[in-house]
């Protein structure tokens, strides 16, 4: 796989990662509730995605030519809004509204108060659909933006995921790109335990995708299969990304299924903050 | 009359028209187009229609997102099927007011021999319940057409619930139907009998059949369940002092349900229900299943009485 970044822009990228890890983490523990696993698990991909791949004008956010994401995986939105945040979406003060009512960071990502958002997403595999609508609205119009998504690893046991899965290859839907955030963890245990999906790969490309496997917590490898030259013609492409549920902190990977949808507390929020400095 | 069209096929004839007025009508069906009349737009216009195959759930969803981008999606599928998508609507349509519509054919125990899993009876109850969404169920071929282009127009989600059994024209084409609006289409002093879809025929038969025995009944027609007509249903409760409904759908939640929320808190009268009486259908013709669960001529008469005792 070849190195698109420099060793510098490798470096910076990561940093930034780690840096919306603390931020991610704040803001859970200052909400009280949501989701630190996946947000964790997929914040290298986000700040990749909107860092070096989104043709995207958070000053004007529905600018028609933009590129579109959708995060079927809503429960992960808090590392969507930290990254939103970064890039100028909103203030990052907004942050320490996240899950209060009346913000516009509601507890699943909600149009109706942040209309930067392209869907409704919280109801797992419903946000893939609706992607592949905006997908195929470009399609019909001829228009050149791509449409990325990202779906979690538990979430693709819904059948609807897998209508959509039918859907794409068979319109050639090659202005969209879908992540997987491969954790391994979903709300109650292990996939593997709870329905196992393996060999997650093979099956999509048996759908007819052009899949990629990469390291999802290394930026390097994420900014390659995410550029456009990955991109086969007449074909939708899937990323299966490898992560780790709670990445780096050792007590949210020890135990996924706890920090699957509990906020932590001021103990573990300083533990989660002290491992983050020695990385 | 001797004119007779099933509302899908009005739903099809209006999908021309839109397919030639306004570019950003898009079909979507789930491998059911010869059955939803979809299939004539579909070869005029391939580019604006979206075959799913039999996936319901993704459809919704895709609908969602065409209409985000602007189109106007109908999407189409019959009513027992499409129904298995509600969850998928309550988000991804319903719940940020997307601009889609469903339009789902074969409705009711008139479905015939297809048999129960095929029969739609819920369906007025399961899309009322939803925030943001107008529910309509056209009486005949010419309300069928009018209401499919009124949906067009109409920004925010709609449901259409269409028939697959051939039934007589009610309507003339000047017909100025609006969506939440009742139409009367007889005025009478003792009684009001509110009907939708296929009864609302069958209810301007009864009525004819009651004047000669001295009730003079008033019809309102109920296209719209939701946004419900208030002010014709509390104007007809206050000047006939009873109510009928009639509807090919369960007793509990439909047209009877939502008259009665009505009456009860604008104007309280008798509310008497024709619907079929909280069990499933089974295969038949359609003039033997609607014959055996009570949604018949005689049913509406024999309702009408009742009402008309108990004011």
């Amino acid at each position: 796989m070849e190195k698109l970044l420099t060793e510098q822009e490798a470096a910076a990228l990561a940093a930034k990662a780690n840096e919306h890890r603390r931020t991610i983490l704040r803001t859970l523990h200052k909400g009280g509730s949501g989701h630190p696993g996946g947000s964790l698990s997929s914040i290298d991909i986000l700040t990749v995605l909107f860092e070096r791949v989104l043709r995207h004008d958070p000053g004007n956010p529905r600018w028609p030519g933009r590129d579109r994401f959708v995060l079927s995986k809503g429960h992960g939105c808090p590392a969507l809004y930290v990254v939103m945040a970064d890039r100028g979406y909103f203030p990052a003060a907004t942050l320490d509204t996240f899950r209060q009512m009346g913000s516009p960071l509601q507890g699943h990502p909600d149009i109706r108060f942040l209309p930067a958002l392209e869907v409704c997403t919280g109801s797992l595999g419903q946000g893939f659909s609706e992607a592949l609508g905006l997908a195929i609205a470009g399609q019909i119009d001829g228009a050149p933006h791509r449409v990325y998504c990202m779906l979690g690893d538990g979430e693709i046991d819904e059948g609807q995921v897998w209508e959509g899965a039918l859907l794409a290859p068979n319109r050639k839907l090659d202005s969209f790109v879908a992540i997987i955030d491969r954790n391994g963890a979903q709300q109650c245990g292990h996939t593997e335990d709870i329905l196992d999906t393996a060999p997650l790969g093979a099956k999509w490309e048996a759908f007819g995708w052009t899949v990629y496997e990469v390291n999802g917590h290394d930026v390097q490898e994420i900014n390659w299969a995410l550029q456009p030259e990955r991109i086969v013609p007449g074909k939708p492409t899937m990323i299966v990304a490898h992560t780790k549920k709670g990445w780096p902190i050792s007590f949210m990977m020890d135990s996924p299924a706890d920090f699957h949808g509990k906020a932590p507390n001021d103990a573990e929020l300083a533990a989660a903050l002290a491992e983050l400095e020695g990385q | 009359m001797a004119e007779k069209m099933s509302t899908r096929d009005a739903y099809g004839k209006a999908l021309l028209k839109l397919g030639e007025s306004n570019p950003q009508v898009v079909v979507l069906d789930a491998d059911l187009w010869t059955s939803t009349r979809t299939q004539k737009f579909r070869e005029k216009w391939p580019e604006r229609f979206v075959d799913l195959g039999i996936a319901e759930q993704n459809m919704i969803g895709v609908a969602a997102g065409l209409a985000l981008e602007g189109k106007i999606p109908f999407a189409s599928s019959f009513a027992c099927f499409g129904a298995r998508g509600w969850e998928q609507v309550r988000v991804s349509v319903g719940l940020a007011n997307v601009n889609v519509k469903l339009a789902f054919t074969h409705g009711g125990l008139t479905v015939g021999e297809d048999g129960a899993s095929a029969q739609m009876l819920e369906d007025i109850a399961l899309w009322r319940a939803m925030p943001n969404m107008a529910v309509i169920v056209p009486a005949d071929g010419i309300e069928g057409e009018k209401a499919t282009l009124a949906a067009a127009e109409h920004f925010g989600p709609v449901y259409l619930r269409f028939g697959r059994s051939n039934e007589p024209i009610l309507f003339t084409e000047d017909y100025d139907f609006r969506i939440g609006k009742a139409a009367k289409l007889r005025d009478g002093a003792d009684v009001t009998i509110a009907a939708c879809g296929i009864m609302t025929a069958r209810a301007a038969q009864a009525a004819e059949q009651l004047a000669a025995e001295g009730i003079e009944a008033t019809l309102l027609n109920l296209a719209t369940i939701k946004p419900i007509d208030v002010e014709a249903i509390t104007e007809a409760a206050s000047n006939t002092g009873a109510i009928v409904t009639a509807e090919e759908h369960q007793i509990n939640a439909g047209l009877g349900g939502a008259v009665a929320e009505v009456t009860a808190r604008h104007c309280p009268v008798p509310v008497e229900m024709v619907a079929v009486n909280d069990t499933y259908g089974e295969t038949g013709t359609p003039d033997e299943l609607l014959e055996k669960y009570g949604l018949t001529v005689e049913a509406i008469v024999a309702a009408t009485r009742r009402a008309v005792a108990r004011k």
